[in-house]
């Protein structure tokens, strides 16, 4: 029963915001803007550097959580949710790791829906919160009996 | 309009997005590392009870929020929230849309859905703009 995984927490890990990772991010969203790209008009902005759009740090690694069993197939995702304290920057260096914030169930149309929410921290060096990145996965019942959860 | 601070509640951004392709999802599969087949492989999608391969959600919420990139001297997005509410299909074509609900503080709260060609929402949520 994932009720039993609330609270775990992955171990950190440290990653680059990497200006490659970033461009083709940036691209594959249809989104051309040199604030993302052109190191000059970073420069200029009152940013001092390029930023990497909102929905960019799916792309970094965040740590495992110990036990967690999740299916690799028959995930719905639900809802995403970004928290910024202010744009990541390209080049700098984010720790991120997870946490399983909660798990609850409601009575769907085809049985028992699982809702888990997982949430994502991004922080500096100096351990101050950049970003929160929230997940909501939807685990229909099929796929819970198929894993014994 | 330049100035996203003059905006007045109501007031929307707005874009069409080209018809869905299939290079559109292969290029964010690479760029976001979500390998997850049923999002370019015909077969697998059907597979998985699907009439055909679906954009990534995560797709569609990078997308809409390129509405507010020309305005990043003047604020940025503080808060994301989307609820994912139907499929995007090969072909489809999506219209991104903002509006102004609410302005407090330095805040500019919009909201935020992505429709199809059927005028139907497949993403839906909430953008709070935080002007400096």
């Amino acid at each position: 029963m994932y009720s039993e995984y609330i609270g775990l927490t992955s171990n950190k890990v440290k990653s680059v915001v990497e200006r490659e990772l970033v461009r083709r991010f940036a691209e594959s969203i249809g989104d051309n803007h040199p604030i993302y790209t052109d190191e000059n008009i970073g420069k200029q902005s009152r940013y001092g550097a390029n930023i990497a759009p909102p929905t960019f740090p799916r792309v970094l690694r965040s740590g495992t959580i110990e036990g967690l069993k999740l299916p690799l197939k028959g995930l719905i995702h639900g809802e995403q949710i970004y928290h910024y304290e202010r744009p990541l920057l390209v080049g700098e260096e984010v720790i991120c790791y997870s946490k399983i914030e909660d798990y609850y169930e409601k009575e769907g149309s085809t049985g028992k829906m699982g809702f888990l929410k997982m949430k994502r921290y991004g922080e500096d060096n100096d351990g101050r919160l950049i970003f929160t990145e929230e997940s909501i996965t939807i685990i229909t019942e099929t796929v819970r009996r198929s894993l014994n959860v | 309009m330049t100035v996203l601070a003059e905006i007045s509640k109501g007031e929307t951004l707005e874009t069409t997005l080209n018809p869905v392709s299939r290079m559109d999802l292969i290029k964010y599969s690479g760029s976001s590392g979500d390998f997850n087949p049923i999002h370019t492989i015909d077969e697998e999608a059907k597979k998985a009870g699907l009439p055909g391969i679906i954009a990534h959600g995560m797709w569609t919420m990078g997308n809409l929020s390129k509405l507010f990139t020309p305005y990043y001297e003047e604020g940025f997005i503080k808060d994301y929230n989307i609820r994912f509410s139907g499929m995007v299909f090969l072909g489809d074509v999506v219209t991104l849309k903002a509006e102004v609900v609410d302005k407090v503080d330095q805040s500019l709260i919009f909201e935020v859905r992505a429709t199809n060609q059927h005028q139907k929402d497949v993403v839906k949520g909430k953008v709070i703009f935080e002007l400096y």
